[in-house]
């Protein structure tokens, strides 16, 4: 019965035209900002069952979406685009503070602790065919705290135009 | 030394010329000062952080708060500065230094009442007083942010012999800089730089014995 499940979705996923599935995100979250800061990062573990990379970001927050990597070299910090991030399979590449984030730019307005930015992560495998995996990035204080987030996770309300989750 | 940068912090000798010339005076006012001598030269200090005193820079910042007060070194003496330079739109390492100091002040105890962390922008066209005022608070309510116009900014830099960058991206732009935490002591000396890898309990260790000097 299990394997039948297993098949069917199998079937599904391949009908839609991706080795989907075989990427996972976790943990993902996003850095809080104040008033008129116009940058954050977000971060996320990535995992894969066979090998792919991390070619692209999108964000309804944000047109401006990048893959960003944080060198420190001789004391000072640098920042630079990446054009993706390798993801190899059975390995849990880290986006953290000291290296990879998503860098979102142009940012219209505050972005809060405790709100949720949905993003969609979208890989490319080794035939070149890309996926779009789609997570709900909590938002955590601007020193990276979780907890305050946990509180007003149920809110809602005031939170963004979070737009539309579908699995 | 163990720096082999690009941004020639001093070396021995940069530390020793004061240093001789205090111990030549000392000799000449011996009965006078006999006991008072320093006793932070007797013991040697343990830092963790690269130990700058006596260094020929960093002596004095000229920068404006974001209640639009002229704020120099002077205005901190008694106190021991933590002064990191970063830019607000950093999502990683300025928020990294700027929680690990808050982290610092905790561990301080009382003696966190008498540090001031000071953020300096090397990005003055993105951040104004209102965002830098709201992002130090973020951390913690004592933090100080200070900028100036560009040649201020870059004036400061220098002093301190930070580096900084704008380096394009997109449409926008980010800044490389030198990530540095520096350690000026109660008598607005500068005695120490702490690097980005090190741990808050390295930073409150230093800073404890920093606070600790009798004046």
């Amino acid at each position: 019965m299990k394997s039948f499940k297993t098949s069917l979705l199998l079937v599904a996923l391949l009908a839609a035209g991706a080795a989907q599935a075989q990427v996972s995100v976790k943990d993902a979250w996003v850095r809080a900002t104040v008033p008129q800061q116009k940058a954050t990062g977000a971060f996320m573990q990535l995992q894969s069952a066979t090998p792919a990379r991390l070619v692209g970001v999108s964000t309804p927050l944000t047109p401006v979406a990048e893959v960003h990597e944080m060198a420190m070299v001789d004391n000072v910090m640098k920042m630079r685009q990446v054009p993706g991030i390798e993801v190899p399979p059975g390995k849990t590449v880290e986006l953290k503070p000291g290296g990879y984030h998503v860098m979102l730019m142009d940012l219209k307005q505050q972005v809060k602790a405790g709100e949720t930015v949905p993003l969609t992560l979208i890989f490319e495998g080794a035939d070149g065919k890309r996926q779009n995996v789609q997570v709900q990035a909590p938002v955590r204080s601007l020193a990276g705290d979780a907890a305050p987030a946990h509180d007003h996770m149920g809110h809602g309300g005031d939170g963004k135009p979070a737009a539309g989750h579908k699995h | 030394m163990r720096f082999h940068d690009s941004m020639s912090l001093p070396g021995p000798a940069g530390v020793a010329r004061p240093r001789r010339r205090q111990v030549l005076s000392l000799a000449l006012a011996a009965a006078a000062v006999a006991g008072l001598a320093g006793c932070d030269r007797r013991t040697a200090p343990s830092f963790r952080g690269l130990d700058l005193s006596g260094a020929d820079y960093g002596r004095t910042l000229d920068l404006t708060d974001p209640e639009g007060r002229e704020r120099t070194l002077v205005d901190f003496r008694g106190k021991a500065v933590l002064l990191f330079f970063g830019f607000t739109q950093c999502p990683d390492v300025c928020p990294t230094s700027l929680a690990r100091a808050a982290e610092v002040k905790r561990l301080l105890g009382a003696e966190g009442e008498r540090l001031q962390v000071i953020f300096v922008t090397v990005d003055p066209e993105r951040d104004t007083p209102e965002v830098l005022r709201a992002y130090t608070a973020a951390f913690d309510p004592s933090f100080l942010g200070l900028r100036g116009d560009v040649k201020r900014t870059a004036e400061a830099a220098h002093e301190f012999r930070v580096y900084y960058k704008k380096v394009p991206t997109g449409d926008s732009y980010t800044m490389d800089h030198t990530a540095l935490n520096y350690v000026i002591d109660p008598r607005g000396r500068l005695r120490l730089a702490l690097r980005h890898e090190q741990t808050a309990e390295d930073f409150a260790s230093d800073l404890r014995q920093i606070l600790q000097e009798r004046a």
